[in-house]
């Protein structure tokens, strides 16, 4: 680890203004994802603003959404009660990711901005595109069990790690963000990820300092018919090899309209659209929804080891599809 | 090269040979109900900082990277891994190490509950699991979800939990004694005695 300033502030334009002005400045949350990398000297910043006492640690209700703060932890958004009455797939979601302990350190920025699990990404001997431009990528020739099948390029293949922002992203929340020159503006969440395309470096949509105050998750009706299903290696304290967020919002045996997210198998937190608008107006059937999973792994290509991934998220998607119709509301 | 010197002195069990630049912070950390006021290299995690300045080794060092919670401390009433925080980033926090929970020569009930049950082999993992399972049991007890609770509006009962729900609730402390159903059974004796805990 290379020494390296600490910085906090009480106001999030201060903390968006010095990291602005720092080229290797970054914003500390928990540190989960941040600390651990630091230990390995894969990130090197020589500038660390902590950004837990802007302000941004609350969880605030209306009608038509909630408001949560930006470094409102995992355990918090997870054991919130409305969350848990109104969003169960994101309450499900967060709690499938990581140990209590990590998730009552991570905050909610923190887990939309963490980085790639890639064994490659976080060894500094490897070659890796996402954290030396131009390196190469050892993961597409290398041992590749963990990787994506969607999303990739022949630059990079990593998976997107988090179960949260899977949720997120079927929620169609807004993250809204406080930039160096004191101006806000809201993303859509499907637009924060970026593929890696021929730049597996920029990872999200966000400038340089450019610092997420809270996110904005909009009320929907018939969320409480979903499901999250995590399919991985052991029960617990492990990343998905394949993950679905499901919500059904169904009239009698007809699916009115289907959400459908995809985790551990994608570059970014996936959100399969043609599958849902495929399912909007059919039969919540095992079969139909066998077709939809057809569809949203269509574009998928697999590598050596984690081409059983395909097969594995389209029976993830009939069992949480499934799920979620079974669910008593 | 790694300064004998410095890995000893200035910068504890640090990951880094470059000990020759060191930017110092002070902190005012409570541990275990007694105030510290800290002079530490930003990079030194809370970790290092108990076991090598304060001389708190009981909070014990695995992975050091976040995989097998070890390290598990309770900050400000919440299981953290100190291994992942920094020093730095503690001001003014509570923190209660494994050396805070037994008083008056009596232990805690959860102590208590792993020796009855024998709940560990060679002890290494032991602060950890105990520190996790205090609050898990509080976590119980206020009510909360798990990934293994079948509908997360549902309020969890401390009467009715599953093994499967204990387990999952302390996959973040792991042992390789293997001694996890000795440690499901202290954990389930503290909750259905409902102890306070």
């Amino acid at each position: 680890m290379i020494a390296f300033t600490f910085e906090r502030f009480s106001r999030a334009a201060d903390a968006a203004n010095v990291a602005g002005a720092r080229p290797r400045a970054t914003f500390l949350g928990g540190g989960t994802t941040l600390v651990d990398l630091m230990k390995v000297d894969v990130l090197t910043p020589d500038t660390v603003v902590d950004v837990r006492h802007l302000g941004l640690s609350s969880i605030e209700v209306s009608d038509h959404a909630i408001a949560v703060g930006a470094a409102v932890t995992n355990s918090q958004l997870a054991w919130h009660p409305v969350v848990r009455e109104r969003f169960p797939v994101l309450s499900a979601a967060i709690l499938s990711g990581a140990s209590t302990q990590i998730r009552n350190m991570a905050t909610v920025a923190g887990n939309i901005l963490q980085r790639t699990r890639c064994p490659y990404f976080r060894d500094v001997h490897a070659s890796c595109n996402r954290r030396l431009p131009g390196s190469g990528c050892d993961a597409l020739e290398g041992f590749n069990r963990g990787h994506a099948v969607l999303g990739i390029s022949d630059q990079c293949i990593a998976t997107h790690p988090s179960d949260m922002c899977v949720a997120l992203a079927v929620l169609d929340a807004e993250v809204h963000t406080q930039r160096p020159d004191g101006t806000t503006r809201s993303i859509p969440f499907g637009d924060v990820h970026l593929a890696p395309g021929d730049t597996p470096q920029v990872e999200v949509a966000l400038e340089h300092g450019e610092l997420i105050t809270h996110i904005i998750i909009p009320s929907l009706p018939g969320a409480q018919r979903s499901h999250y299903l995590k399919v991985r290696d052991r029960a617990s304290y492990e990343f998905a090899l394949a993950s679905a967020a499901v919500v059904l919002d169904l009239e009698g045996e007809n699916i009115r309209a289907a959400r459908l997210g995809l985790g551990g198998i994608a570059t970014t937190p996936w959100r399969a659209s043609e599958a849902e608008r495929f399912l909007a107006g059919r039969t919540a059937s095992d079969s139909t929804f066998r077709e939809a999973a057809e569809i949203a792994l269509a574009g998928a290509v697999g590598r050596a080891h984690n081409h059983f991934k395909i097969e594995l998220a389209k029976r993830t998607i009939v069992r949480a599809f499934a799920a979620a119709r079974d669910t008593n509301v | 090269m790694r300064s004998h010197e410095c890995f000893n002195r200035r910068v504890p069990a640090l990951w880094t040979d470059r000990c020759d630049e060191v930017i110092d912070v002070t902190v005012t950390i409570r541990v275990n109900d007694t105030p510290h006021e800290l002079s530490v290299d930003t990079r030194v995690t809370l970790l290092d900082a108990l076991r090598d300045l304060l001389g708190l080794t009981g909070t014990k060092k695995g992975c050091d990277q976040g995989a097998c919670g070890a390290c598990t401390v309770i900050v400000d009433g919440q299981r953290v891994l100190s291994c992942l925080t920094l020093a730095a980033a503690c001001e003014g926090q509570q923190v209660v190490t494994i050396e805070g929970l037994a008083g008056g020569g009596e232990l805690h009930p959860m102590q208590a509950a792993f020796l009855h049950c024998d709940g560990f082999q060679c002890g290494y993992c032991t602060p950890g699991q105990i520190l996790s399972a205090i609050c898990a049991v509080r976590e119980v007890h206020a009510g909360v979800p798990s990934y293994a609770t079948a509908d997360v509006r549902q309020t969890v009962n401390a009467a009715t939990l599953t093994d499967e729900e204990i387990r999952e609730r302390m996959s973040g402390n792991l042992c390789r004694c293997a001694a996890y159903p000795n440690i499901v059974a202290a954990v389930r004796q503290v909750l259905t005695n409902e102890v306070p805990s």
